[in-house]
């Protein structure tokens, strides 16, 4: 009784850390720039298809595949920053979202034409598949890395947001770019690290999630509903508020899908709606 | 609109000048399948059959000359009724054809009635299909004719008790109920069912249900695709195969086109079904070979290809025996009780359903020596009807 | 956003002939009569979110649900036997009106994104019911058997799309004239003045949150009435017609045409669907390719959409022949 709930725990936990690496980038452009940008799941592909490329056919190691995602979906965000972002940072969110779904249709056209519409063969490395039994519980192994790899970004993100100049000015920039300006922060320069942070992000979220998601070209538009959940529920704050969105959500649909199977498909879009009417400015709000 | 006009007077001046002018009109076969949105590999596999079919065996037939028309249903059914009725009434078409998605095929049956157009379905697996319309045969399969071998090769292989598990619409709950139906029938036991949601298929909880539940084998229908990938993912990672449950399934799981993006995680899965590439057979062997010259060697073709290349198989077979001049009602009489050498083995429009009877096959996944996995027919099933007519 | 309102008030002119040329499409475009009932269906469907998104300020991606409310009450109706098809309107617009004003008091709350999501949420779980529940609405198969009686008693719904053509023309055209009256009224201004300041709304003394629980449910209405009307031109109901993508395509078409404007969501529904049309007739597997650069470009060139940027040019193009007309 207590094992098999020590295991649901751990695979809810698992599972909401992969629902916040899979959004933490969405946090960033959306949570911290107030940018729509629908297309975050585009960029989340780019990491994946990145993963199978390396993997598959560069033959590259595991650990070598994750920044390459990162780098390769912040190169690509730097360069749409440049032709087509900022010139939409100023329009209205509507112009946002339909620029970005624009964005998200291109990718998925391109990915089809690059790689065919089927699923891509993507495999945990062999040094994470498998499981241990701790106590008498089942531990994924994959899963157990998800969790680690998920708190040392928060931890690192966080660290860069709060306590490093970089960071602060972000936080300038966004609140008050005016005043930022005359204090002569270079806005324009710090959006555009920002932003390619968070497709870069996108991308690494992308490549991790894929091992248990799948990777096809509809990706962008499948999960889209889980990235904007995630920010949603958690607020726009910070990088706190999704996380614990993330880890409660999937702590909830699991131990829901496996206590009471019957209502698995309704559990999770429940609770959103529950939590965001509970809490309408999401769990961690801006004063 | 005014080419429009153009081309409707001069196939009206065709049928004017000669009756056998008709003979030399393109015979136009509406594909209507799914070519874009979370559905696209249905459309392309379909294609790539009707494709590869016509490469292999000419693109002229009674005299009439081929033409496909493909039209993306975005897997949504009020589209694929418009553009059904639009190849009806502005294309007008000859044949109906393709149909990835039972509920495409079943919004188009009224219209295939109203137009008496014959409808070859290529795919979509729900038994109800063929009885909404007298103008729809079907060359694939239903899903319970692939799902009741199942459970009856299960019964004669010491298989007592088994969990079901399949994924939670229209056609999970009739393979669901089709096994439990035949397996219990034949003294088997089920230990427990669930159902799993079409989105957000996170598999684990459900897995480590049926992990403490300690079935003998878990009967398992998901749609090919990502579900099923992540299933099986999710099936070796928390070794359930290492508990000793047997992982038994209808085709769709270990399905040919996307058996590649599984890893080993199948190997040793048995599952039934119409068809498996490495099925040993002259017509397969030449089937595969037109299949790669269209669609090269990346893809490997899967039974969505074989259904369109039968479906066009019937169409020229159709158009031969009525020497090129399509007329619905004939059409099906020349449909019902068709025979077609299927790369699948031998194939037969049931004249009664307009159903396909077929030999089932129990396959198990092996590694080849190209280091690939394929579906390796052991046992078999013949002239295996849908058990639900 | 209030000048083209105004603009449209001042050249009825255009108004007239806009539906004098939907009307006279059963000679223009004869052949595409299903595509083109289906761009009215949309585009009455547009207009009810446009009654939320540009007249009260409600972003919502869940707009599907009411749509599909009203498309089972229509199709289950007609499958058990009752083929009128007005009585189907009118079954689905109180369907859809009721879960739309039950629904309402959990979207109100919140800011943007918050409802954003909300509404999301109600749009999945009513998709997930509608899977589950098989024996109202035939699940993921779909809802067989609806017959549809022939429209007053004599139009018998043809494989040529005539019948169905007409009966959507003529019942968005109702329904938009009535729209129309309530956008203008004193309602409808109060309305805009919420979505633009709520805060002084509450403190001039209107009940803000009451007047946008009527309109919210005044468009699940009309969003009902659409969905009915698919229901039974298409004579079925698949769960699709309360998926996410059907809302979120929705929001694209009336972002296309502009929002806030009244005629946004036919102009969107049109330039979107016949976008749609063409270019997967071009190439079924690529085309949502150009549809994205599409997008891209009606945001980078114009602003409120075509239908902001037409009018944008038209009074350009005014400004210029009255400056001529000074200078000769």
């Amino acid at each position: 009784m207590i094992t098999s709930f020590l295991g649901v725990l751990f695979d809810g936990l698992a599972y909401g850390m992969l629902l916040f690496l899979i959004s933490v980038g969405l946090s960033v452009t959306l949570g911290l720039m107030n940018f729509i940008n629908l297309a975050h799941g585009a960029f989340a592909m780019l990491g994946g298809y990145v993963c199978v490329l390396a993997l598959q056919r560069w033959g590259l190691p595991f650990y070598l595949m994750l920044p390459l995602a990162f780098l390769l979906s912040a190169l690509a965000g730097l360069l749409l920053e440049r032709v087509l972002y900022r010139h939409l940072y100023r329009r209205s969110h509507l112009d946002q979202v339909l620029a970005t779904i624009g964005l998200t249709f291109m990718a998925i056209a391109s990915a089809n034409y690059f790689f065919g519409p089927m699923q891509q063969p993507v495999q945990v490395p062999q040094f994470l598949s498998g499981q241990i039994s701790v106590a008498g519980v089942d531990l994924n192994l994959y899963r157990g890395f998800l969790l680690a790899a998920g708190a040392a970004l928060t931890l690192a993100l966080t660290l860069a947001l709060e306590r490093t100049r970089f960071g602060a000015s972000v936080r300038a920039a966004v609140d008050r770019p005016r005043v930022a300006e005359a204090l002569g922060i270079r806005v324009g320069l710090v959006f555009q690290v920002t932003f390619a942070v968070g497709c870069g992000l996108a991308g690494l979220g992308g490549a991790l999630g894929v091992q248990v998601l799948g990777l096809d070209p509809a990706f962008p538009l499948k999960f889209i509903v889980y990235f904007l959940l995630v920010v949603a529920v958690g607020g726009t704050s910070g990088l706190k508020g999704p996380l614990y969105a993330a880890l409660l959500l999937g702590v909830i649909d699991v131990a829901g899908k496996y206590y009471i199977p019957e209502i698995g498909a309704f559990i999770i879009y429940a609770m959103m709606v529950i939590l965001l009417v509970l809490r309408p400015q999401g769990l961690i709000s801006r004063k | 609109m005014f080419k429009h006009h153009l081309k409707l007077l001069a196939s009206t001046a065709a049928l004017l000048l000669a009756a056998n002018a008709s003979a030399q009109a393109p015979l136009k076969i509406g594909m209507v399948v799914e070519t874009s949105g979370a559905f696209a590999d249905f459309g392309m596999q379909m294609m790539n059959g009707a494709r590869a079919y016509m490469k292999a065996h000419g693109d002229t037939v009674a005299g009439r000359k081929v033409e496909l028309i493909v039209k993306d249903t975005t897997g949504v059914p009020d589209v694929a009724k418009r553009v059904a009725q639009e190849l009806v009434t502005n294309d007008k078409v000859d044949f109906l054809a393709g149909f990835g998605l039972t509920p495409s095929a079943l919004a188009v049956a009224p219209l295939a009635t109203e137009a008496k157009k014959p409808m070859i379905v290529m795919n979509a697996a729900a038994s109800v299909i063929t009885t909404r319309s007298p103008y729809i045969a079907r060359v694939s399969f239903t899903l319970p004719q692939v799902t009741a071998p199942m459970a009856t090769w299960a019964l004669r292989n010491g298989i007592k008790k088994v969990y079901t598990l399949v994924a939670d619409y229209g056609p999970g709950i009739d393979a669901e109920t089709q096994f439990k139906k035949t397996f219990t029938a034949g003294g088997g036991q089920i230990v427990g069912d669930v159902r799993t949601p079409m989105r957000n298929p996170e598999f684990a909880p459900f897995l480590q249900r049926i992990k403490d539940a300690r079935p003998q084998a878990v009967f398992v229908f998901l749609p090919a695709g990502e579900q099923a990938v992540g299933f099986m993912k999710g099936f070796a990672e928390r070794e359930l195969d290492k508990a000793g449950i047997k992982l038994i399934a209808t085709g769709d799981v270990t399905e040919d086109g996307v058996i590649d993006a599984m890893g080993d995680a199948p190997l040793g899965v048995i599952t039934t079904q119409h068809y498996s590439v490495a099925h040993d057979s002259a017509e397969n062997k030449a089937f595969l070979k037109a299949y790669a010259e269209v669609a090269g060697t990346k893809q490997r073709a899967n039974f969505m290809a074989v259904g369109a290349w039968d479906g066009m198989a019937a169409m020229y077979e159709v158009a031969r025996r009525l020497n090129g001049n399509i007329d619905g009602d004939k059409a099906m009489e020349v449909l019902k009780g068709m025979k077609i050498d299927s790369p699948r083995g031998p194939l037969t429009i049931d004249p009664a359903t307009r159903d396909p009877i077929e030999t089932i096959y129990v396959r198990k996944v092996e590694k080849a020596k190209d280091g690939k996995l394929y579906n390796v027919e052991f046992d078999q099933f013949q002239n295996v009807k849908d058990p639900t007519k | 956003m209030s000048i083209p309102t105004q603009a449209a008030r001042q050249i009825p002119v255009a108004e007239i002939v806009f539906w004098l040329v939907l009307a006279a499409g059963f000679w223009l475009w004869p052949s595409y009569l299903p595509l083109a009932s289906q761009v009215l269906i949309a585009g009455l469907f547009a207009l009810s979110l446009d009654l939320v998104l540009g007249y009260a300020g409600i972003v919502s991606l869940g707009h599907a649900a009411y749509f599909g409310v009203g498309a089972y009450a229509a199709g289950v109706l007609a499958s058990h036997g009752w083929g009128e098809p007005f009585s189907g309107l009118l079954l689905a617009a109180v369907c859809a009106g009721a879960t739309g004003f039950i629904t309402s008091f959990l979207v109100v709350r919140g800011k943007d994104l918050t409802r954003l999501m909300v509404t999301t949420g109600i749009g999945l779980l009513l998709f997930e019911l509608a899977n589950r529940l098989t024996d109202v609405t035939g699940g993921n198969d779909g809802l067989l058997g609806m017959e549809m009686r022939p429209l007053l008693g004599t139009f018998r719904f043809d494989m040529y799309g005539k019948v169905a053509y007409g009966y959507s023309l003529a019942v968005t055209f109702v329904l938009f004239l009535l729209m129309r009256r309530v956008v203008n009224s004193p309602f409808g201004l109060s309305l805009r003045g919420i979505r633009d300041n709520p805060g002084r709304m509450l403190a001039l003394g209107y009940p803000v949150h009451r007047r946008l629980i009527a309109m919210y449910t005044l468009a699940s209405v009309y969003a009902g009435i659409a969905g009915a009307l698919l229901a039974q031109t298409t004579q079925f109901v698949g769960t699709d017609v309360l998926s996410f993508n059907r809302s979120a395509e929705l929001m694209v078409m009336l972002i296309v045409g502009g929002t806030g404007m009244l005629y946004g969501g036919l102009v969107g529904a049109a330039v979107f669907m016949v976008a749609h049309h063409y270019l997967s007739d071009l190439n079924p597997s690529y085309w949502q390719f150009w549809l994205g650069a599409f997008l891209i470009a009606i945001v980078m060139f114009g602003r409120d959409g075509v239908l902001g940027a037409c009018l944008r040019l038209m009074r350009a193009w005014r400004v210029r022949a009255q400056k001529a007309a000074l200078e000769s």
